[in-house]
């Protein structure tokens, strides 16, 4: 599904800022595969799905999603085949559109927007109809402005807009850091059952060792712009979350294991 | 100093904030729904003038005059969004190099002359011969009619655009340029449309406008920025005033055309007090000023610094 081969990325080369935040990374996903991604501060994890998703281009590698090399395209092109939830509530919605608007907006993700009236009255009962499995009683509040609305009522309705055309690939980018610890919990459950409905193929970022063992089928972890772990199957089924720490300690080196602590 | 010399000025005071408050609606596009500052405007709405002056100068029908000022006007804008999507100029900058660009421009257009006249003698009304001026300050009734004509259809016809697809992609490139992205949006090009669209409208106005007086003058659309953000907040005030915040998008920009109303309207009370027309930039841009700071200023009042400080004070007195 998605081949991520030999990905390189250096910000601000040549500079005293110089930063390598992807070396040579290679990463396969196949059909399905809910995958979680940890790693400490600075360890590449969302440079790899800002490179997937197109947030800027990488210096070396491919990037093939689908049976597509996307390498060269630019993000809102890729966007078609991507759906994205990011860290900050604000950013996945647009604040000052309505409620049905953000979603007949995600409905035509990939497509070319035309002279057609945006909302028709089937999209509103469809749009109904998916608000009411969030279980948050949005569906009766279609014409209310996003902005308008809590940071874990956003982060579900990001997902849900990020999931409504299903996407070949889903990121997620710790989405559920900014919100608080009940919320968290909910929106993530809702990623859960979304992903599972859809048979979603999903790359998840998260600061929490525990959501990163429990979710998902397979595990990987990152430090300095490489993968240093990964874990998939039973073997990942009877993780512990000392396995992890000690891991980590052990392939990344001695000096990091207070960060690592860090992580839990 | 007479109320009534006053009254007798109001008519034409209202047509021209009509006329005005069509500019404003262009300004309203770029300021309001794509969140960006585009000064271009000053230099588009003269471009309109000089365009629709030349055109019927040359025997043309006011109306297609019109018409190819809002092609001259959309073509502003493209050159701005372009300055600012494809070579990176900060959006204010793009702005300010198309007005300085169009002076030269709008000069080349008007024979190198500061200003061009067509006369009302000559070439007559639309509803007198078909091909005559659309609005006229000799007619005051007929502008005002005809300026709330076109106004309506203006507003109504952004109000179904963007109430559509694309449409709806240019506001939510406004509103939230990272979503728009990640959902599959170009918002280069996005900007690029409604800095265009937005300057189409502009230059419509800047051809009224110079219907309206007979003459164009390359100066014309100094400040005009300045006047359209002025209609756009003196409109929201009253909006907010009458409707809360339950205003649909076409009850706002009706509110806008009548913020240039009210705008034309207190500059003839000024003007009617004797005060120096030379002042009136100056007391545009204080009132300007004020309301763009209102809403600072009223969150300030509940969340400051100072006042923070005090009430940790008053507390720590109550302690004692």
């Amino acid at each position: 599904m998605l081949k991520v081969d030999n990905i390189s990325k250096t910000f601000n080369p040549g500079t005293i800022n110089e930063k390598k935040a992807l070396d040579g990374l290679s990463l396969h996903l196949k059909e399905g595969d809910f995958v979680t991604v940890i790693g400490s501060n600075g360890a590449g994890k969302s440079s790899v799905l800002n490179a997937i998703a197109g947030v800027w281009p990488v210096d070396n590698g491919s990037i093939v999603l689908g049976g597509e090399d996307i390498t060269g395209l630019p993000e809102y092109l890729r966007a078609k085949l991507i759906g994205r939830v990011f860290q900050d509530p604000m950013m996945g919605i647009a604040p000052d559109m309505w409620i049905e608007e953000n979603l007949a907006i995600a409905m035509r993700r990939g497509e070319k927007r035309r002279l057609k009236w945006m909302v028709s009255k089937q999209d509103r009962e469809l749009y109904r109809e998916k608000l009411k499995e969030l279980g948050l009683g949005l569906e009766d509040r279609l014409q209310v402005k996003v902005g308008l609305l809590s940071g874990g009522q956003r982060q579900a309705l990001t997902l849900l807009m990020a999931t409504l055309k299903s996407p070949k690939l889903l990121l997620l980018d710790e989405h559920t850091a900014a919100l608080d610890p009940a919320t968290a919990a909910k929106v993530l459950e809702l990623s859960d059952s979304l992903i599972e409905k859809n048979k979603l193929t999903t790359l998840m970022i998260t600061h929490n060792m525990t959501d990163a063992i429990r979710h998902g089928n397979r595990l990987i972890m990152m430090n300095a712009g490489h993968i240093i772990l990964d874990i998939d199957g039973e073997e990942k089924k009877h993780l512990t979350k000392k396995d992890l720490l000690d891991k980590f300690a052990e392939l990344a080196g001695k000096n990091e294991v207070s960060d690592a602590v860090m992580l839990s | 100093m007479s109320l009534l010399n006053l009254f007798s000025r109001m008519p034409s005071a209202c047509a021209q904030g009509i006329l005005w408050g069509l500019m404003a609606l262009g300004v309203y596009i770029t300021f309001r729904v794509l969140d960006i500052a585009d000064l271009s405007v000053d230099g588009t709405f003269a471009t309109g003038g000089a365009v629709t002056v030349m055109l019927i100068i040359a025997g043309y029908p006011a109306w297609l005059a019109l018409i190819v000022a809002i092609i001259a006007g959309i073509a502003a804008g493209l050159c701005t969004g372009l300055l600012h999507t494809r070579l990176g100029i900060p959006a204010i900058l793009s702005g300010i190099l198309t007005q300085f660009a169009l002076y030269s421009v709008n000069l080349h257009i008007m024979g190198m002359k500061a200003n061009q006249t067509a006369s009302l003698k000559k070439y007559g009304m639309f509803f007198e011969n078909g091909k005559g001026f659309l609005v006229s300050s000799r007619y005051i009734p007929a502008a005002i009619g005809v300026g709330l004509v076109l106004a309506a259809i203006v507003i109504f016809t952004l109000y179904l655009f963007f109430g559509t697809e694309l449409g709806s992609s240019i506001r939510a490139t406004g509103s939230n340029h990272a979503m728009a992205s990640a959902q599959g949006i170009n918002i280069k090009n996005m900007k690029v449309l409604g800095l265009s669209i937005s300057n189409g409208i502009v230059a419509l106005s800047g051809g009224l406008m110079t219907q309206f007086q007979g003459t164009a003058d390359v100066n014309i659309g100094r400040g005009a920025i300045v006047i359209g953000l002025a209609s756009i907040i003196i409109g929201e005030v009253f909006c907010d005033l009458f409707f809360r915040k339950g205003a649909n998008f076409a009850i706002r920009m009706s509110f806008v055309v009548f913020g240039g109303i009210l705008y034309y309207a207190a500059m003839t009370v000024i003007l009617w007090l004797k005060m120096d027309p030379n002042d009136l930039k100056l007391f545009t841009a204080v009132i300007v000023a004020i309301f763009l700071a209102v809403p600072y200023l009223k969150d300030q009042a509940k969340t400051s610094f100072s006042h923070a400080g005090k009430r940790a004070a008053a507390e720590g007195k109550g302690e004692k």
